[in-house]
């Protein structure tokens, strides 16, 4: 993979770091390593023009009609946390993958990898929150599979899903799609999810619960659907976070966006619990929003919806998409001025400093 | 290098010995060792560092120095508009 | 958050960098010492505010950049040993080593643990009771305090499972490092507002009075940096040298001393490498012997990790503020985030990652 440093940069610094040959924690953070990871190891040997598009979902046509595939691993810990637990974020998170392509979910199929001694329980809670989840949704969840790993061998608990939808023919939502002019358009307030995680995690006790924002949004992405046309992209910023996500789109469509600091949304714990940690909230996991990039006559009409919907009333239009020969997402910040808003290496990790 | 975070507490034990409060930071309230801050009661602000207080805000210097440059603000407003700086400054 | 948001006001910020291009008149050089102003002036674009002739370079406050590798590398031995649980703050873990970093000693099977607080580390160990935590104890002044106390609670508590891998630096050292060097440009100074929280203000007085340089301990916010560096430009375009403190509401002359007192119950002063700049006499903190129980580099038979830096090594340039990052050949190049070569790309203070991150549309362009 990576090369050894050349000559000049080996003396220039003090240790230059050897190749990497083991996958890190870092490669399933869904920032830069992640990407590279997909790049350098997956797409060269599983390429077909489908996955190259490296969509949340697969959009495939069986006997003329569209549906949209998708699979997802769940390896969270805590499994249980405020808002939420291993398994309703099992639902919501395939619910939205299949949602992303404009598809209305229909199926789910849930495979448990549980750790030997694992507690029945937990396994219990787990599976009704998760019937729970689908349910509220309308989608079941249809066929699983379990196994047991050794102790010591799992992490107690991981679920992987796979999902099924149908999408109709006039829906066109690809992270290619993104073009200068178009306004990019975020569902609601960002941070909650990673921080309520890395809070119960780390043991980081705040008085103040602060509640994964864990939900589905297929309703959600069906209003704005029927708004109006000229949504030309809808992606969700889990891992990595809001600035990831907008980084792969604009990668993809090979565009630049300018964003308004001012514009996004943060509820006053996240943005608390973020100085205390010193942690960027435009890096921190969601798992209730979505962002879309709309074109410009339509952007108000789709914020409107948005707007009106349970899970959008946070709603704005953050940023605009600009024409660029280097795709790069920047901010104005609160001052007027800009800042690149890189994407992200590994894991975000409070710091002292 | 060193991210200290002002709060207020909100109130304060002893606990095995340690001087600890309940400080609220914005939207959220944390446990945080007031050891290093005696003189600090309930309803000061301290700067909070790796969750030990290491000072005591001045709250009226702070509120006195800070309203200086709010007025400087206020006044320069109009300044600052037909100054405003060009932002095509050679970036280094 | 109140004593921290009004500090980000925007009128009030573009007030005093209309102020400061109104003041100077000519050429200057300043240094924000600390990473957390660094990151500040990064992350708020202020450099941008600022009139062409001021120059800012970024100094040596960064914790994480100047810990020897030494340390590091230590602190990857101790982890791997399967007894060993290590305990650090976010900042280190992926710093480089020689050979590797605590994340990946963490994907090799080492078991290695955030906290955001010493006291969370004492936790650990008396919940670990048939582990060894050691606590990778870094940090400059500010820090001190707080790792001093966990020594002392451990002591206190009689703690038999816990010690401290200690790296702590002193800033007025380098700082004196930095201005008796003949190749030096800076002309004044923003100090670093913590750590003067901490220790107060005399060893600042000390610099200005024997290198009539001025300088501002200033806070972390947009306007306590604009404040801090409008104070500068009024000394130095009227020939003045003095000490003066912009950060009023966090830092005293005297400081802080209970503080004070802790850090020299527990820490004595000793000399300190300094990652890619090489040794300062005196200018770090080791534990003292009554605490040598609670000594990692005591108790463990550590191997004998002696590293020699390259010669011409351009992280300690950056560092002591003589090059920017994008003087370094290997910037944005085979040296990012993702892939850093050195100290001051993996820290989020350090100069190099701050530049990266927040300006790499300058250099691009």
């Amino acid at each position: 993979m990576a090369q050894r440093a050349s000559t000049i940069a080996e003396l220039s610094c003090p240790v230059p770091l050897r190749a990497k040959n083991t996958v890190l924690l870092g490669h399933g953070s869904g920032g830069k390593l992640s990407a590279e990871l997909i790049r350098d190891v997956f797409l060269p040997a599983l390429d077909n023009s489908i996955l190259s598009r490296l969509d949340d979902q697969a959009i495939v046509r069986v006997n003329n009609q569209r549906l949209a595939f998708t699979t997802d691993s769940f390896v969270v810990k805590p499994l249980f946390f405020p808002g939420g637990d291993i398994g309703s974020l099992a639902v919501h998170g395939t619910i939205n993958d299949l949602a992303m392509g404009g598809a209305t979910p229909l199926f789910l199929s849930a495979a448990f990898i549980i750790e030997e001694g694992f507690s029945i329980d937990q396994l219990r809670r787990i599976a009704i929150s998760m019937q729970q989840a689908a349910s509220a949704a309308s989608v079941q969840i249809v066929t699983g599979d379990t196994k047991v790993v050794e102790k010591g061998k799992g992490d107690g608990l991981f679920i992987n899903t796979t999902g099924i939808g149908v999408v109709a023919d006039d829906v066109e939502l690809s992270a290619d799609r993104a073009r200068a002019g178009d306004k990019v358009l975020l569902s609601g307030s960002i941070g909650e999810h990673g921080i309520a995680i890395l809070a119960q995690r780390e043991g980081i006790e705040f008085e103040t619960t602060i509640e994964s924002d864990s939900a589905a949004l297929h309703t959600l992405v069906k209003d704005m659907l029927h708004a109006a046309s000229g949504i030309r992209c809808m992606r969700d910023p889990t891992r990595g976070g809001l600035s990831s996500t907008l980084n792969e789109i604009a990668a993809q469509s090979r565009v630049a966006m300018e964003l308004e600091e001012r514009a996004i949304p943060v509820r006053e714990e996240v943005a608390s619990a973020c100085e205390l940690l010193g942690l960027d909230p435009m890096y921190v996991a969601n798992e209730g929003k979505l962002i879309a990039i709309v074109d410009s006559t339509n952007a108000d009409a789709v914020l409107k919806a948005m707007q009106q919907h349970p899970l959008g009333g946070q709603a704005q239009i953050i940023g605009t998409v600009k024409a660029s020969s280097a795709p790069l997402v920047t901010m104005r910040t609160s001052l007027g001025t800009t800042r690149i808003v890189d994407m992200l290496s590994g894991d975000q990790l409070p710091r002292i400093c | 290098m060193c991210l200290a975070i002002p709060g207020k507490i909100l109130d304060c034990q002893q606990v095995n010995g340690m001087r600890l409060g309940r400080v609220q930071f914005g939207g959220i309230v944390r446990s945080v060792s007031l050891d290093f801050v005696p003189e600090a009661v309930t309803g000061d602000y301290v700067m909070v560092h790796v969750g030990f207080a290491i000072s005591r805000v001045a709250a009226e210097e702070a509120d006195r120095t800070y309203k200086l440059l709010a007025e400087m603000g206020a006044i320069e407003e109009e300044l600052v508009a037909e100054n405003a700086p060009s932002g095509n400054r050679a970036l280094d | 958050m109140k004593y921290l948001s009004e500090y980000r006001d925007e009128r009030i910020a573009l007030t005093l960098a209309a102020e400061i291009v109104r003041q100077t008149t000519r050429s200057w050089v300043l240094m924000e010492i600390c990473g957390g102003q660094t990151h500040t002036i990064m992350r708020y674009g202020l450099d941008e505010l600022l009139p062409p002739g001021l120059e800012l370079v970024h100094g040596p406050g960064c914790p994480v950049c100047v810990t020897p590798l030494e340390t590091i590398d230590a602190a990857i031995e101790l982890a791997l040993r399967p007894e060993v649980i290590l305990v650090s703050y976010g900042d280190m873990l992926r710093v480089p080593g020689s050979r590797s970093d605590l994340f990946r000693a963490k994907a090799e099977g080492a078991e290695v643990r955030v906290v955001y607080s010493p006291m969370e580390a004492l936790k650990i160990a008396r919940e670990n009771s048939t582990r060894k935590v050691v606590f990778l104890a870094i940090g400059f002044e500010t820090t001190a305090p707080a790792n001093a106390m966990a020594a002392w609670q451990a002591k206190q508590q009689s703690l038999t499972n816990f010690s401290l891998l200690v790296s702590h630096a002193l800033v007025p050292p380098a700082i004196r490092g930095l201005l008796t060097s003949p190749a030096n440009r800076v002309q004044a100074f923003v100090a670093p507002g913590h750590v003067c929280t901490v220790m107060g203000c005399g060893e600042y007085e000390v610099l200005v009075r024997d290198f009539n340089v001025p300088i501002v301990v200033g806070g972390f916010e947009p306007i306590d940096l604009l404040q801090a560096v409008l104070m500068l430009v009024k000394q130095l375009e009227t020939g003045e040298a003095r000490l003066e403190n912009q950060y009023v509401r966090s830092v005293s002359n005297r400081g802080n001393l209970a503080a004070q007192k802790i850090m020299s119950a527990v820490f004595e002063v000793a000399d300190q490498k300094w990652r890619g700049i090489g040794l300062i006499p005196q200018s770090g903190l080791r534990l003292r012997e009554e605490f040598a129980a609670y000594d990692a580099t005591r108790i463990f038979n550590l191997s004998d990790i002696s590293v020699e830096e390259p010669a011409g090594c351009i992280s300690a340039q950056v560092l002591l503020g003589l090059k920017k990052p994008t003087d370094c050949p290997a910037f944005g190049m085979q040296c990012t985030p993702e892939n850093p070569l050195g100290a001051p790309m993996v820290s989020s203070e350090g100069a190099c990652a701050a530049y990266y991150r927040y300006r790499r549309h300058a250099v691009a362009s």
